[in-house]
């Protein structure tokens, strides 16, 4: 499938300035960057318009003043609170990438558990060796419930779907590129 | 004297009805969807999800129990009331636990294909991720009210077409729960069996049958290629002259 995508709004003489795209994965799977790949021949074409920032990627680390910020996976420790904030303030468009960023997904299953009965079942509780729930600065804290990024932070737009399909993605993508309103409809829409 | 015709406008199209019949069974009679969730044709109707409201003369009221009347003036596919039916699906989801990536059901949900109509693309409002028993006692059915959104077809079903009176709805507000006739509240002590309506009316996953769920691949599930909307057009075209 090709789409045509009109160039994002270019300079005076400078041609068209690529847009900053930030990527990160919380409390996911990565299967929503796996997606991400799935564009095919379409990442081609998405490189001519886009640049990549932070992301798995490119391997950057921190993210800087980006246009797009695409957001996987839902917020269960101290660590994706940092890193969603940081995104939060650094990108002007926040997008919640799949039904973990979205809905919490099957991270939230862990909802109705107390954490602390979790970590002593998988640690302590079985055969085996330590027997001591993981205890170190490095390790960041497990919050009390996995949340769906927009009960932390202010998110622009929604990708549903377990993960969203390459073509929903590109679909969403060139549509907020182009400065449109991103609309998905049945059967691209999918939260499963 | 001539005679009034038996037909309304919905959203400025002729519907024909046939008298006593709902403004939403004309509808989708005609192959014009009006989104519905407690509703079914086996049941009478009994008004509670308001998924169906409409505007009528100018007044909102449900088309599942609003009888359909010569000349009505009937508004439904509006911004506005989608806008407020999308609203009232969001908070369906929040209220429960709706993980339909791991659900058995989805693909075949019609909350999940009414959301997906009304373009639902996050569920907005704060999750409640409240704490709600599974109930796993039947050796053919499971009932998990995680995922019931008290339409009460079940609890209808059993009392008027099976005679068992097995559910019931308890609790007000929040508090609402599904409950079991038996014994022991249990579903396994119950009267329930499979083939009874009310074990195979759940329009979303709250009670499925055991032994079968993900037998149908993505692809070939109820709602993956044509959605609740084109289904009820074409159910329509199939029974029409
Ligand atoms: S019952 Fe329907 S909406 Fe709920 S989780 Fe299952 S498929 Fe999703
Ligand atoms: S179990 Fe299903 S049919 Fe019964 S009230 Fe809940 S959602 Fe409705
Ligand atoms: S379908 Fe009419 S109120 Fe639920």
């Amino acid at each position: 499938m090709t789409v045509s995508v009109p160039a994002p709004h270019s300079g005076p003489a400078a041609g068209p300035r690529k847009l900053k795209v930030a990527t990160a994965s919380l409390s996911g799977c990565f299967g929503c960057h796996m997606s991400l790949l799935d564009l095919d021949e379409r990442l081609l074409q998405l490189a001519e318009l886009v640049e990549f920032d932070r992301s798995p990627i490119t391997d950057i680390k921190h993210c800087g003043p980006c246009d797009v910020g695409l957001i996987e996976g839902s917020v269960c420790n101290s660590e994706n609170v940092h890193v969603l904030r940081e995104f939060r303030s650094h990108c002007k468009v926040l997008i919640a990438f799949g039904a973990c960023a979205v809905a919490g997904g099957l991270p939230a299953m862990r909802n109705g558990l107390d954490v602390g009965d979790c970590l002593k079942e998988i640690y302590c509780d079985r055969v085996g060796p330590g027997g001591l729930i993981p205890n170190d600065r490095e390790l960041p804290l497990l919050l009390d419930k996995v949340y769906p990024i927009n009960e932390v932070v202010r998110v622009d737009y929604f990708i549903p779907g377990c993960p969203p399909s390459g073509d929903a993605i590109w679909k969403y993508l060139t549509d907020v590129i182009a400065g449109r309103m991103p609309r998905l409809e049945h059967p691209m829409l999918r939260y499963d | 004297m001539s005679e009034i015709p038996n037909s309304f406008t919905l959203d400025g199209q002729l519907v024909p009805f046939e008298p006593g019949q709902t403004i939403l069974q004309a509808a989708l009679a005609a192959g014009h969807y009006i989104p519905h969730l407690c509703s079914s044709p086996e049941l009478k109707p009994h008004g509670s999800c308001k998924l169906c409201t409409v505007v009528v003369n100018g007044r909102h009221g449900s088309a599942c129990t609003a009888h359909a009347m010569p000349g009505q003036d009937v508004q439904s596919d509006t911004p506005d009331l989608n806008g407020k039916r999308r609203l009232q699906v969001q908070m369906l989801f929040v209220e429960g636990n709706h993980f339909c990536p791991g659900c058995e059901k989805s693909g075949n949900c019609k909350l999940q294909a009414v959301a997906y109509d009304l373009e639902m693309l996050n569920p907005h409002f704060p999750h409640f991720f409240p704490q709600r028993p599974v109930d796993a006692s039947h050796p053919d059915i499971l009932l998990d009210r995680n995922r019931c959104i008290m339409c009460e077809q079940c609890v209808e079903a059993s009392r008027d077409i099976d005679g068992k009176e097995v559910f019931g709805l308890a609790g007000r507000g929040l508090a609402s729960h599904l409950v079991v006739n038996s014994p022991s509240g249990l579903l396994g002590d119950s009267a329930l069996e499979a083939g009874d309506k009310a074990a195979n009316i759940c329009p979303v996953g709250a009670i499925v049958h055991k032994r079968v769920g993900y037998a149908k691949p993505i692809g070939a599930r109820d709602y993956d290629t044509l959605g609740i909307r084109a289904q009820a057009r074409a159910a329509a075209e199939g029974e029409g002259p």
